[in-house]
């Protein structure tokens, strides 16, 4: 049942009545601030461990890939270093799925995948800007994929 | 771990530290709303893979001025996220993501926001105002959205141009009535959002 409304309506024939919502006020004085707000991610559960990375780098859905299609060609490493990579062994994961199923919070999966970066065991593709990308062929390929379902 | 997916490619061993040999591109679509206003229903009836859950710890710095000690404080929160993934072809993945509802978490918004391709806006009518937020966030950053007027049983049924008037939405807008439970009607939410998109940009759909 979507109906959809591309154009404002035409007034319709009833009397005028009072609009069926309150309107939404002028945006000026709201909380909105665009300087508002540098966030600091917490590494805690990594013992403040941060290793410089390239900012943006892992963006919640760059997508993450092992190098080595086989375990036995890494390194000793800790138990949660190699959940990750037993996960984006065979398909490419973004980093919100890697933190979903690892449990971890996204901020300490960032940590752990600049460790593998620095070791050479993962490749990761972020996301490309929009304003770069061939949009209109993508956004077709969009519109079609979802059509498609 | 198993997944969903039928069609993975196979993967060619990737190169250390570049991106990956073949083309896989994920874009972004948010969910907004207010509180309860079905964006966890809707990410789950578009996903081919179960809702995710994600956490992101944030400190929001320099925020709020402590009453006892005179001191900034830092606030920690930490924001919780659903997300699912729709497959589009091989290598190209659509993520959607349901902002966290309650307005104090706003701030999450603008490193979930960059680079999204666009957003649905939920609407409840039982409580409109709860969706200003979402709106006014999307209409500053020039990020195309489309508002999706959740249908709640025993709710009145209103006309999309009522909701429109009220938002004082731009006319190019899409408003459309939906069900959040229904696959298709989710799926119509996503293409509309995709063709305003293209509109957006001037390409004709
Ligand atoms: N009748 C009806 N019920 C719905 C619809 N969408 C959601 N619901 C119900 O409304 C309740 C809230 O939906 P959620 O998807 O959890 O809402 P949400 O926006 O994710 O909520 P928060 O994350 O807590 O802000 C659930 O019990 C849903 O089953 C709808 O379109 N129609
Ligand atoms: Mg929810």
């Amino acid at each position: 049942m979507t109906v959809e409304d591309t154009a404002p309506e035409p007034s319709r024939t009833e009397e005028p009545t009072q609009p069926a919502f309150p309107a939404r006020p002028p945006v000026e004085d709201q909380w909105f601030d665009d300087d508002a707000g540098p966030m600091v991610r917490l590494f805690s559960m990594t013992k403040g461990r941060t290793r410089p990375v390239e900012e943006g780098m892992f963006d919640l859905i760059s997508l993450v890939t092992a190098v080595h299609p086989d375990e036995s060609e890494e390194p000793d490493l800790d138990p949660e270093h190699r959940a990750i990579l037993a996960l984006c062994r065979h398909e490419p994961l973004s980093v919100a799925e890697l933190g979903s199923y690892t449990d971890l919070p996204v901020s300490v999966v960032r940590v752990l995948l600049g460790d593998l970066l620095h070791a050479e065991l993962i490749a990761v593709t972020r996301p490309v800007p929009l304003a770069q990308l061939p949009d209109e062929r993508l956004l077709r390929d969009v519109i079609n994929g979802l059509r498609a379902l | 771990m198993a997944f969903a997916h039928s069609d993975v490619q196979p993967v060619q061993p990737a190169q250390p530290g570049q991106a990956s040999p073949w083309s896989a591109v994920a874009l972004k679509i948010l969910v907004a709303g207010g509180f309860g206003a079905g964006k966890t229903t809707l990410v789950g009836a578009v996903s081919e893979i179960r809702p995710l859950r994600t956490e992101e710890q944030l400190t929001t710095a320099g925020q709020e001025v402590d009453d006892t000690s005179g001191v900034e404080a830092k606030r920690t929160t930490t924001v919780a996220m659903d997300f699912g993934r729709i497959d589009l072809r091989p290598g190209l993945a659509l993520y959607l993501f349901g902002t966290p509802g309650q307005d104090r978490f706003w701030f999450a918004w603008d490193e979930l926001a960059a680079g999204a391709l666009g957003a649905v806006v939920l609407a409840d009518t039982r409580r409109l105002a709860d969706c200003f937020p979402s709106v006014d966030f999307f209409e500053r950053r020039g990020i195309p959205f489309v508002v999706a007027v959740n249908c709640f049983e025993g709710t009145e049924v209103f006309a999309p141009g009522d909701v429109r008037d009220a938002l004082d939405l731009d006319p190019g807008v899409p408003v459309l009535l939906c069900d959040a439970r229904r696959r298709e009607d989710g799926k119509e939410l996503l293409i509309r959002l995709a063709e305003h998109a293209m509109e957006r940009r001037g390409f004709v759909v």
